[in-house]
C-alpha cells in the first residue's frame, strides 16, 4: 500500500490559493489540477511557477491540486513551497508529524 | 538620535494574509509590521514565513518602512525566521519578548552572521525590541544600549499588563510607568520611544486622547493594528497651529541672531536655547509629515 504524503497550505480567501501536494512514489511527473479565475491570462505562468517551485525541492513526480482565488506570483510559490515541504516533512517522519 | 526615521504609526499585517501583505503600502502608515509572532497560530508559522520572505524577495513598498516581527529565538520558530527573512534585508526587526541585553546581543549576532552570508550591507537590518515582562521592563535601559542595531524601544502593552496581574483601562492609568521609563530609556540610548496599541479599534476618540497623552509624554510613535487607526493617530500626532507658529518664530529668529552674530535669543521675553530650537525643528519635521503647512507656513484645511 502507498502511504499518503500529503500536505496542504493556504485558504479560499481572497489574493490566496488552496494548494495540496500529495507525493507519489510512481513516476509520473507532476500533475496538476488548477482551478483559477485568472487562467485565461496566466494559466502557463502559474504552471511554471508550481513546477520550478517543486523542481526548487528536489519534488518530480506529485499530484498538485489548486484552487486559486487571485492569488500573485509570490504568493502562489509561498503556498506551493508550503504545501510541499509539509508533504516532505510527513513523508521524513514517517507520517508521525 | 541614530535614526530619524518616521514612525508615527507602525501597522501590524498578519503575516499569513496575503491581500494584506500585498497592499500594505496603501494604507498611509509609516512603518508596517509583517508578523510572524501572535497573530500565526502554531500550525502556520511556516507557512507564514514563507509568504513574508516571498512578498518581501518580489513586492515593493514605496514610502514606508518595512518592519517584520520575528519569534523570540527562545522559541523553536525563531532562528528559522531569522535564517529566512534577514537575506531579504527588511529595514528592521521588532523583537517580541525581550528581557536582557543577552537576548539582543544574541539576536544582533546571527544578523551579523546571516547579513554577511547574504552579502548584504552589515548592519542594514535595525532593530526594535519589544519589552513584556515585568523583568524586561526593570531592564530596559541595558536592553536599550546593548546593540547598536537599536533605533527605538517598544513595549507590548497586553502582556506586559498581564505579566504584571495588572488590570488594562481605557484610560491606561497601569501604563504611565512602563511609558515613562520607555521615553526615559529611549533618550539616554538616542533611540525613538513607541507606544504600544489601542486595542478597540472603533473607539476612535479614546484613540485620539491616548495619542495626544502620549506625544505628550515624549513619544515618537504607536502601534496600530487596523488600517483605520493610521489617519487618526497622524492626526494626533500633527502639531497644533500655534506649535507650528511657535516653532517656526523660534527658526526665524535663531537665523537672525545668527546673522547679528549675537549668542543669546530670546522670543517674547523668553530665553531660547539649544533644546527649544530642537524642539522646534521637530514640531516642523513632524508638521510637514502630516502635510500640516503649506511651504509658505499657512495650514491646509482638514
Amino acid at each position: 500500500m502507498i502511504r499518503e504524503r500529503r500536505g496542504q497550505a493556504g485558504s479560499l480567501e481572497s489574493c490566496d490559493a488552496l494548494v495540496i501536494v500529495e507525493l507519489s512514489e510512481e513516476k509520473k511527473g507532476i500533475l496538476l489540477e488548477l482551478d483559477s479565475p485568472s487562467l485565461l491570462s496566466y494559466e502557463e505562468a502559474m504552471k511554471s511557477a508550481v513546477i520550478e517551485t517543486l523542481c526548487s525541492l528536489g519534488v518530480a513526480d506529485a499530484l498538485v491540486k489548486i484552487q486559486d482565488r487571485g492569488s500573485l506570483d509570490c504568493t502562489l510559490r509561498a503556498r506551493v513551497e508550503t504545501a510541499a515541504r509539509r508533504a516532505l516533512a510527513f513523508q521524513k517522519h514517517g507520517g508521525t508529524i | 538620535m541614530k535614526d530619524f526615521t518616521l514612525r508615527r504609526t507602525s501597522l501590524y499585517i498578519p503575516g499569513n494574509n496575503p491581500g494584506m501583505l500585498v497592499n500594505a503600502a496603501v494604507f498611509g502608515a509609516d512603518s508596517v509590521i509583517f508578523d510572524l509572532e501572535d497573530a500565526i497560530p502554531l500550525a502556520e508559522k511556516d507557512s507564514a514565513r514563507i509568504l513574508v520572505r516571498n512578498a518581501l524577495r518580489s513586492l515593493r513598498y514605496p514610502g514606508v518602512e518595512v518592519t517584520v516581527r520575528v519569534n523570540s529565538l527562545s522559541t523553536p520558530f525563531g532562528r528559522a525566521d531569522f535564517e529566512e527573512i534577514v537575506p531579504l534585508g527588511p529595514s528592521a526587526f521588532r523583537l517580541p519578548k525581550c528581557e536582557r541585553a543577552a537576548d539582543l546581543r544574541e539576536a544582533d549576532e546571527l544578523i551579523t552572521e546571516l547579513e554577511g552570508r547574504s552579502k548584504i550591507p552589515a548592519g542594514s537590518v535595525k532593530i526594535i525590541p519589544i519589552i513584556e515582562t515585568a523583568l524586561g521592563g526593570s531592564n530596559l535601559l541595558e536592553i536599550a544600549r546593548s546593540s547598536d542595531r537599536i533605533v527605538a524601544l517598544n513595549y507590548g502593552a497586553e502582556d506586559y499588563t498581564a505579566d504584571l496581574g495588572a488590570v488594562r483601562t481605557r484610560e491606561g492609568r497601569e501604563l504611565d510607568d512602563i511609558r515613562a521609563r520607555t521615553v526615559m530609556a529611549a533618550r539616554i540610548a538616542g533611540v525613538q520611544a513607541l507606544d504600544s496599541v489601542f486595542t478597540d479599534v472603533n473607539d476612535s476618540e479614546g484613540l485620539f486622547a491616548e495619542v495626544v497623552r502620549i506625544r505628550e509624554l515624549g513619544f515618537d510613535g504607536k502601534s496600530v493594528i487596523h488600517p483605520r487607526q493610521v489617519a487618526v493617530v497622524h492626526r494626533a500626532f500633527t502639531p497644533s497651529d500655534r506649535e507650528i507658529s511657535f516653532a517656526q518664530r523660534v527658526l526665524k529668529a535663531m537665523e537672525e541672531a545668527a546673522v547679528k552674530n549675537s549668542g543669546v535669543l530670546s522670543l517674547d521675553g523668553r530665553m531660547v536655547d539649544a533644546p527649544v530650537v530642537a524642539k522646534a525643528r521637530k514640531i516642523l519635521a513632524l508638521a510637514e509629515a502630516g502635510r500640516g503647512v503649506k511651504k509658505e507656513g499657512t495650514r491646509h484645511e482638514e
